[in-house]
């Protein structure tokens, strides 16, 4: 039988594993559910940022929070850009998994081209620095992130709920000609909503950069966990996605302490089908 | 009888270390290059997918062997010329490309693709064809059961029973031997075979396992993982691990502040692991390194040179040989020796060659009479020292005053 210390450590671990799930579930949940758009790429471009904050740092010793401020407007670009293509082409939300799909296979053949396929790991001297707490150790690193993907999902939620620009944009994700008649420009407020989810995405690659291992392929690391998250986390809804993030993180790291860390991934996808079949009214 | 076969065994040994250093040393101003129809030599490694790290190390030694090959003799006096295909790190498509190779590309030869699943794939359309396959990289030898098929990397037939022994040798040699050993392996097939080996054979020497661990392959939080070795608290953590795992699970247990007396890791990505912080004096699996006395082996510190000359051209953060580009260096030197000694490109005869002599390579002189057409097993114990890998285990092929050290 684990020792409540495990126990308790796992739990820590766990929770704040669930932060980068809930952080990188955030720009997935937006684009999803308040434009209709599965955007497959989003791992894509936070591994995009995650390469750009390990060159920035590591030839240019440019330290991660500055990388940040550099890295997540161009992020914020990119899906602008990403979402002037959509409308162009009139892309449906059947149709984006398959067009962001391939953006996703391009940008990781680009990151391959320019990186290589090896491992790269951008060594921190805080990268390992942790907060004792009784008989628990909180990574700082984990720590930091759990805030700013809370931040990031608490702002967001007031944000659609309390200003003007938040409630059109879920008036037109309801019905988009309805909100027209009132006066929303619904494809203008796209674009920064759009610009908004690649902007999460580059905040979860400068993290990725400095917590995880890079390599081309890790792109579709996360994509399995993340998806859980965004459905059980409530489409289009940021605080959702960060309590899924944290419920699935959470999971998985008791099911390591207990079990067998092998039963891990399983964990995700057990949650969301018993989730899905209690079916509850939040959902 | 044994003795005859001893000395029947040296003669062969001697022929060939003599053969393949002469066909090395002679300048190559007194040979005629090669000409003719080019022998293509048809393969695939994973240029892209999970295990594309491993490819472009793999690819630059195969492309250095190619040329060193044509600035000799090349096969039979033809220049040999390198098909490659990108599997995609997917052995489904490894087994659709070698079925093209063969039959549409219709190359002349064959050579293994990377790791096991890939090579198991190959080596069934191999054996369909009859066409000869060397590999370097099957970490489960038991599976290579075509007669055709021969291994680059000396793993011996049973690794999973040998090389944990060598493992609980080098730590019975210090000063406190560990008592008890803690086993985390990933779930890829041959890093949870030999952790499976090392299991039983750790305790069939008396040495206790208080936990054996199986992560998923690809693992991204090793929090969890961490908190349970830190329970544990055994005298010894061996580690069946892959690329930078190692260092992840190191960096786990330093957040927990907690650091193994002493750790070992299976296939580490060796640059990565020398370089951090958490690396000092892990010990790790190895073939060779570019030491003494590897690198007075036929040919070795010209390649070591070339290598080193490619991977830094290529962006590579570890441009040093190590056994991954000395296993595919090792490939092409079977079948340039084999093509040549048995005087044919047809895969039968080559294969009959080879099973009766002993093939000079990088990893000295090679076998395969074997189980499983493999021959003895020469897989070493390398130790971070100074930020460099050392072979430290066993002690003859340590370095002049290199020696094991306890954490």
């Amino acid at each position: 039988m684990p020792s409540a210390t495990l126990l308790g450590q796992a739990m820590i671990s766990g929770v704040l594993a669930g932060g980068m799930y809930g952080l990188l579930a955030l720009g997935l949940s937006l684009s999803w559910g308040l434009l209709r758009l599965v955007n497959l790429s989003h791992f894509a471009l936070a591994f995009l940022a995650a390469y750009l904050t390990y060159e920035l740092g590591t030839t240019y010793h440019v330290p991660p929070w500055w990388a940040a401020a550099l890295v997540v407007p161009a992020m914020f670009a990119i899906g602008m850009v990403q979402h002037w293509l959509f409308d162009r082409f009139k892309v449906n939300e059947l149709a984006s998994l398959l067009i962001t799909f391939s953006f996703a296979i391009i940008l990781e053949v680009a990151i391959q081209l320019y990186w290589t396929a090896d491992y790269r790991r951008f060594e921190t001297h805080y990268s390992t620095l942790s907060i004792k707490a009784g008989p628990f150790f909180i990574p700082v690193l984990e720590l930091v992130l759990c805030m700013v993907a809370g931040v990031l999902a608490w702002g967001t939620w007031l944000w659609l709920r309390r200003t003007y620009v938040g409630k059109a944009l879920r008036a037109a994700a309801e019905d988009a000609d309805i909100a027209a008649a009132y006066g929303v420009d619904h494809r203008k407020l796209a674009y920064l909503l759009s610009g908004m989810g690649a902007a999460y995405a580059g905040i979860a690659g400068c993290f990725i950069a400095l917590i995880a291992t890079l390599a081309p392929a890790q792109i579709w690391a996360w994509l399995g966990v993340v998806f859980a998250v965004v459905i059980i986390g409530r489409l289009g809804n940021p605080l959702g996605a960060l309590l899924a993030g944290m419920l699935i993180g959470a999971s998985e790291s008791l099911a390591m302490a207990v079990f067998s860390p092998a039963w891990a991934p399983v964990v995700s996808f057990s949650v969301l089908i018993a989730i899905l079949l209690w079916d509850p009214e939040w959902l | 009888m044994g003795q005859g076969m001893g000395a029947w065994r040296r003669r062969r040994v001697l022929a060939g270390i003599v053969g393949a250093g002469a066909s090395l040393a002679s300048p190559a101003i007194l040979r005629a290059a090669p000409s003719g129809k080019p022998v293509r030599v048809g393969g695939t490694l994973s240029l892209t997918g999970f295990l594309a790290q491993t490819a472009s190390i793999h690819k630059i030694a195969a492309e250095i062997m190619v040329e060193e090959i044509n600035a000799r003799d090349g096969f039979l006096g033809r220049p040999a010329e390198y098909v490659l295909l990108d599997d995609q790190s997917k052995p489904d498509v490894a087994r659709s490309l070698y079925e093209k190779l063969i039959t549409v590309d219709k190359v002349d030869l064959i050579m293994g693709p990377y790791a096991t699943a890939p090579i198991l794939a190959a080596m069934g359309v191999a054996q369909r064809y009859g066409k000869l396959i060397i590999q370097s990289s099957m970490g489960i030898p038991k599976l290579q059961t075509y007669a055709m098929a021969f291994p680059a990397t000396p793993f011996g037939p049973e690794p999973d029973k040998t090389y944990p022994n060598v493992i609980l040798d080098a730590m019975a040699s210090l000063p406190a031997p560990p008592r008890s050993i803690v086993v985390l392996t990933s779930k890829f097939p041959s890093a949870q075979f030999m952790a499976q080996g090392m299991r039983a054979q750790a305790e069939k020497r008396g040495v206790k396992v208080p936990l054996y661990l199986e992560y998923e392959s690809g693992n991204r939080d090793f929090g969890a993982i961490a908190a349970r070795v830190k329970e544990a608290d055994a005298d010894f953590l061996w580690v069946g691990s892959l690329g930078l795992e190692s260092n992840q699970i190191l960096e786990a247990l330093r957040k927990l502040d907690y650091k193994p007396k002493n750790s070992f890791h299976l296939y580490p990505a060796p640059g990565p692991l020398a370089l951090s912080p958490d690396g000092n004096l892990v010990w790790s699996s190895t073939f060779l390194e570019p030491d003494e006395p590897f690198m007075s082996r036929p040919g070795m510190k010209k390649i070591a040179e070339l290598y080193k000359e490619r991977a830094t051209k290529a962006n590579l953060p570890y441009p040093i040989i190590d056994a991954q580009a000395a296993g595919m260096i090792a490939s092409w030197q079977i079948l340039e020796q084999g093509v040549n000694g048995a005087k044919s490109l047809e895969d039968k005869q080559i294969a009959a060659w080879l099973k009766k002599s002993v093939v000079t390579t990088v990893y000295g002189p090679t076998r395969f009479d074997g189980l499983y057409n493999h021959g003895a097993p020469a897989q070493l114990i390398r130790q971070v020292q100074d930020k460099t890998w050392k072979v430290v285990w066993p002690r003859e092929f340590a370095a002049p005053g290199v020696k094991l050290l306890s954490a």
